[in-house]
């Protein structure tokens, strides 16, 4: 399908439609607003990216996102602010509840994060530079002019690395995305979603657009009576006297998930006698790919829209595979992304959907367990840090244990339906898909359950009818820092450029 | 089989007294609106047919929203309920309660209006403000609290000992596993450490109930059909108009308000909710709800009774109750998972099961021909359950850690205890339940 010509990327930042691979180097800041007024001035002439495609592509980019506090610093009303989301208001940090239910507890705890824990401590702009090898420095000095110094006080430099298809633990990473339906062609309807697609709403990623419910996701709008600065933002689509100032725009999650990479290797080589062979296989079936990528999962003979048939990589569900012999259900893909439809496998029609929506006729008494995916895709964008690691080294007992991990960042319409589902009732889930009290092998924490049953182990079935499992997993990733920020579209970057500066001038 | 049955005590509480009557029931937490078992006041931990329980305070804070069909909101008292589900009937259970934590209730209830000082007869003040589900479910009929922890504790010694024996005999030798397997629960059986209690026999009184329920129901309802057939044009003409103009209340819940509900919940693996709200005006919705209800009660009863409600088989009990003299229904369940996926459990997979009743309640989403969109709106049905949903002051379970799915699972190995597989693959089927 060809992007839709009328689909406005100039007012999107680049982002959202691209990984920008090519631009191997980046340089993540959290910065905090020292002065507004230079702020806004700033950013009204700030060379944000946006994601209209240019040949060739650009050597640079730069994107820009606020926490609720830097819309606030920037001078956003609270009227406006009260429209977005109660997650992304409350922060990722600012409620014991939503630690608890994304696993933020123990070790992971906000209390113990290098940034963005603390109340009052949260980064008020996370600015993200992109460039091609050995243009870094160049334009850190084209973006970060006197006024960018007058306005931001830095806060942190996140760690970043030069980009590599390998994560730090080795897997090739950035394979499987959704595909935005920028042309907006697939029907969201629930009676023809019933098979897995990897076709997604742009409301999924961008807000001012349907979403896979067919519907507009709340975020703020501005009437443009009481407020004129806010004629130059695009209508809202849905009330069409408002104007849209979420339109364009997305959530992003960052969270700085260190990884324990001597740590995995040799608990993983441990855990297989040492032999190379096993250990390859073990970690493989704790990822669901092996390390260059190939799926564990078997291709599916149907077509999957969104994938190309020769993309083996992709091309796959679990539908062939549902007791999680080739890939355990367990597995940090599966459970990230369980590629099911609407309807359990075997619907083909008017009768057979009926059945099923009634709960009958089950092939397996755990095949309708796990939600449907389209409602809980994530566009990821993250990019790791630290030096490398191969796993023969990294088995060695003296291996170098510099920090090395994630930025883990995503991008999503509906934080609390998508980032918060994938990692509660997904990831960290110790009852996924009917799984044994275990948690995703890779990200979980080891906490025990309620009546103290452990959750420590990875399942992995095997045909012979009897699971093999691996016990006593120490946990591998622990979270380092994280926020909750919003990325604007660049009409509406404008607004806030140019709004409260005026407003505080006309009254003084 | 041991049949459950389920009660639910409803009594005032002045606003005077309210304030102490949340510290006393707090004093039962051990978490966050999590019943310690051996607490002092109820110590649900020794009524072994106990499955779940919960203290709640029934409060009108969506009252308001009536108004926008132009009624006044009728007056409601804090109203104290306290319920649960339990194996066997009621009143031997409310009797064994005012035995074993008659003062810890008498302390709970004196603080409600009508429960004088001297009340002595605790049992009698309790089964007069017992009330009726207009529908209920439960989710296995007949599994009993006591099957429960047996089947877990089965499941677990079975779990230990398989691994063991695969490491030391391996895995391809099913038959012998399967061997090896059973004669280790009947040394533990012998050893006292595993039991598997066999089905009690199922009350015959209630057999014959069920029985002419079950025909019963289909039967009047076959005789009531012409006339359903009759009024049916205008029934749908009518039901179109309310939907068409019926007011649709968007609001968002407030952050207080949602962090009241979430500082109890995600603790266990299950969860419990509670909702409570107005009925529509008018007698047309009011018999659609009491009609859909009405069905959903025999469904529940006779066929959805073994693990699974439609597709959702997340849901351990649940009740719908009229109150206030049917202006007002309520709803509470015991859910396992988080509230954001029980949501998209009843967007996605029961949305018109949602739809076809609650849509006769003020706030819902505005449906289609009954059926079609209402929950499907996720936002706002997301926002009008939150904000109608109320916290739990005392929450009690029988099996924390434990599923519906892992239940279901344990009485499957169970079975497989208790009956020779047929086949080699019926055989690794059992084993990889293991
Ligand atoms: C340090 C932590 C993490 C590591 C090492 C990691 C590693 C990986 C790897 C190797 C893949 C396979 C590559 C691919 O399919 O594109 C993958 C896929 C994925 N991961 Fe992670 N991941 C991490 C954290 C997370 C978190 C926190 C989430 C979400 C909450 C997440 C969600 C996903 C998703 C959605 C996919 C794609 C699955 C699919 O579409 O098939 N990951 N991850």
């Amino acid at each position: 399908m060809k992007p839709s010509p009328n689909f406005e990327f100039d007012d999107l930042q680049a982002l959202l439609r691209f990984g920008s691979g090519h631009l191997t180097e980046t340089h993540f800041m959290l910065l905090q607003i020292k002065d507004a007024d230079a702020a806004r001035q700033w950013l009204s002439t700030a060379p944000v990216s946006s994601a209209t495609a240019t040949r060739p592509p650009p050597d640079t980019s730069l994107q820009i996102a606020f926490s609720v506090d830097g819309l606030r610093t920037m001078g956003l009303q609270e009227h406006i602010i009260k429209d977005f989301s109660d997650e992304f208001i409350t922060g990722l940090a600012g409620d014991e509840s939503r630690s608890r239910r994304l696993g933020d507890t123990g070790a992971n705890a906000p209390e113990h994060w290098e940034w963005g824990g603390k109340s009052g401590q949260t980064p008020h702009v996370l600015l993200m530079l992109y460039a091609q090898n050995g243009k870094m420095e160049d334009w850190k000095k084209t973006v970060e002019t006197k006024l960018f110094k007058r306005a931001f006080k830095l806060f942190m430099t996140l760690p970043t690395t030069e980009l590599e298809a390998k994560e730090p633990f080795g897997f090739i990473d950035g394979i499987s995305q959704p595909k935005i339906d920028w042309a907006q062609q697939q029907s969201t309807d629930l009676h023809e979603r019933d098979n897995y697609s990897n076709r997604l709403a742009v409301g999924e990623v961008v807000l001012g657009y349907r979403n896979e419910y067919g519907h507009y996701t709340p975020r703020p709008l501005i009437d443009p009576q009481q407020d004129i600065h806010a004629t130059s933002l695009p209508d809202a689509e849905d009330e069409p006297a408002m104007k849209d100032f979420g339109r364009n725009g997305s959530y992003l999650v960052i969270r700085q998930l260190h990884q324990d990479v001597p740590g995995f290797w040799q608990f993983i080589d441990a855990a297989s006698d040492a032999d190379p062979e096993k250990r390859e296989q073990l970690a493989a079936s704790m990822v669901g790919r092996e390390r260059d990528g190939t799926p564990l999962a078997p291709a599916t003979p149907n077509h999957i829209p969104g994938i190309a048939w020769q993309n083996r990589d992709n091309h796959f569900t679990y539908e062939l595979d549902p007791g999680g012999t080739r890939c355990p259900v367990s597995a940090h893909i599966r459970r990230s992304n369980p590629r099911t439809g609407d309807y359990p496998p075997g619907v083909s029609g008017f009768f057979s959907r009926i059945i099923k929506a009634l709960g009958f006729g089950q092939n397996r008494p755990d095949e309708d367990l796990i939600a449907s995916s389209r409602f809980h895709r994530l566009l990821r964008r993250g990019r790791s840090y630290g030096p490398r690691l191969t796993p023969e080294d990294a088995i060695k007992p003296d291996a170098s244990t510099e920090p090395r991990g994630l930025q883990f960042i995503c991008l999503v319409a509906n934080i609390s339906r998508q980032f918060e589902f994938v990692q509660n009732a997904w990831n960290i889930s110790s009852k996924f898909g009917g799984v044994q009290n275990e948690r995703d092998p890779l990200l979980g924490i080891r906490a025990p359950l309620l009546n103290g049953e452990e959750t420590d182990h990875f399942n992995h079935p095997h045909p012979s009818g009897p699971m093999r499992t691996t016990a006593h997993l120490p946990q591998f990733i622990t979270v380092r820092g994280g926020s909750y920020f919003f990325m604007p579209g660049l009409r509406a970057l404008q607004y806030l450029a140019t709004t409260p500066a005026t407003d505080s001038d006309s009254s003084s | 089989m041991t049949p459950q049955s389920t009660f639910m005590i409803v009594a005032v509480v002045s606003d005077v007294q309210i304030k102490k009557l949340r510290q006393l029931l707090a004093t039962m937490n051990y978490i966050p609106g999590h019943a310690n078992p051996d607490n002092s006041l109820v110590p649900f931990g020794r009524f072994d047919r106990l499955h779940f329980a919960r203290f709640m305070i029934i409060e009108a804070i969506t009252a308001d929203e009536i108004k926008e069909f132009g009624i006044t909101p009728r007056p409601w008292p804090l109203t104290l309920a306290f319920f649960g589900d339990i194996d066997g009937d009621k009143d031997s259970f409310l009797a064994e309660l005012t035995e074993h934590a008659g003062s810890g209730l008498k302390k709970i209830f004196s603080l409600c209006e009508g429960f004088s000082k001297d009340e002595n007869n605790l049992l009698e003040w309790m089964k007069q403000r017992d009330i009726q589900p207009q529908a209920n479910y439960i989710n296995w009929i007949g599994r009993t609290v006591k099957q429960v922890h047996e089947e877990a504790a089965l499941h677990k010694s079975l779990r230990r000992y398989l691994q063991k024996i695969v490491d030391d005999i391996g895995r391809e030798n099913t038959l012998d596993l399967r061997q090896k397997l059973l004669s280790h629960i009947e040394l533990e059986k012998y050893a006292g450490r595993l039991s598997l209690t066999p089905p009690e026999p199922t009350p015959i009184g209630w057999k014959i109930r069920n029985l002419l329920h079950l025909i019963g129901v289909p039967f009047i309802l076959l005789l009531a059909t012409p006339f359903f057939l009759l009024i049916a044009p205008f029934y749908l003409i009518r039901l179109r108009m309310l939907e068409r103009s019926d007011p649709e209340l968007f609001i968002r819940p407030d952050h207080a308000h949602l962090q009241k509900l979430t500082v109890q919940e995600d603790y266990d693996v299950t969860n419990q909710y509670n909702v409570f709200g107005d009925v529509k005006p008018g007698l047309l919705r009011l018999l659609t709800f009491k009609f859909m209800l009405f069905m959903l009660d025999y469904a529940a009863r006779h066929i959805y009774k073994r693990g699974f409600l439609t597709r959702v088989r997340t849901i351990h009990f649940a009740r719908w109750v009229f109150m206030d003299n049917n202006h007002r229904a309520f709803f509470a369940s015991n859910y396992d998972g988080n509230h954001e996926s029980y949501m998209d459990d009843f967007i996605n997979k029961l949305g018109w099961g949602l739809n076809l009743s609650f849509s006769n309640a003020v706030g819902y989403p505005t449906t289609n021909w009954l059926i079609k969109d209402g929950a499907h709106r996720e936002l706002p049905f997301k926002y009008t359950q939150r904000r109608h949903q109320l916290p739990s002051e005392v929450w009690y379970k029988a099996y924390p850690g434990l599923t519906a799915t892992d239940l279901a699972r344990n009485s499957r190995i169970r079975h497989g205890v208790e009956n020779r597989q047929s086949s080699e693959k019926e055989i690794r089927e059992w084993l990889s339940l293991i």
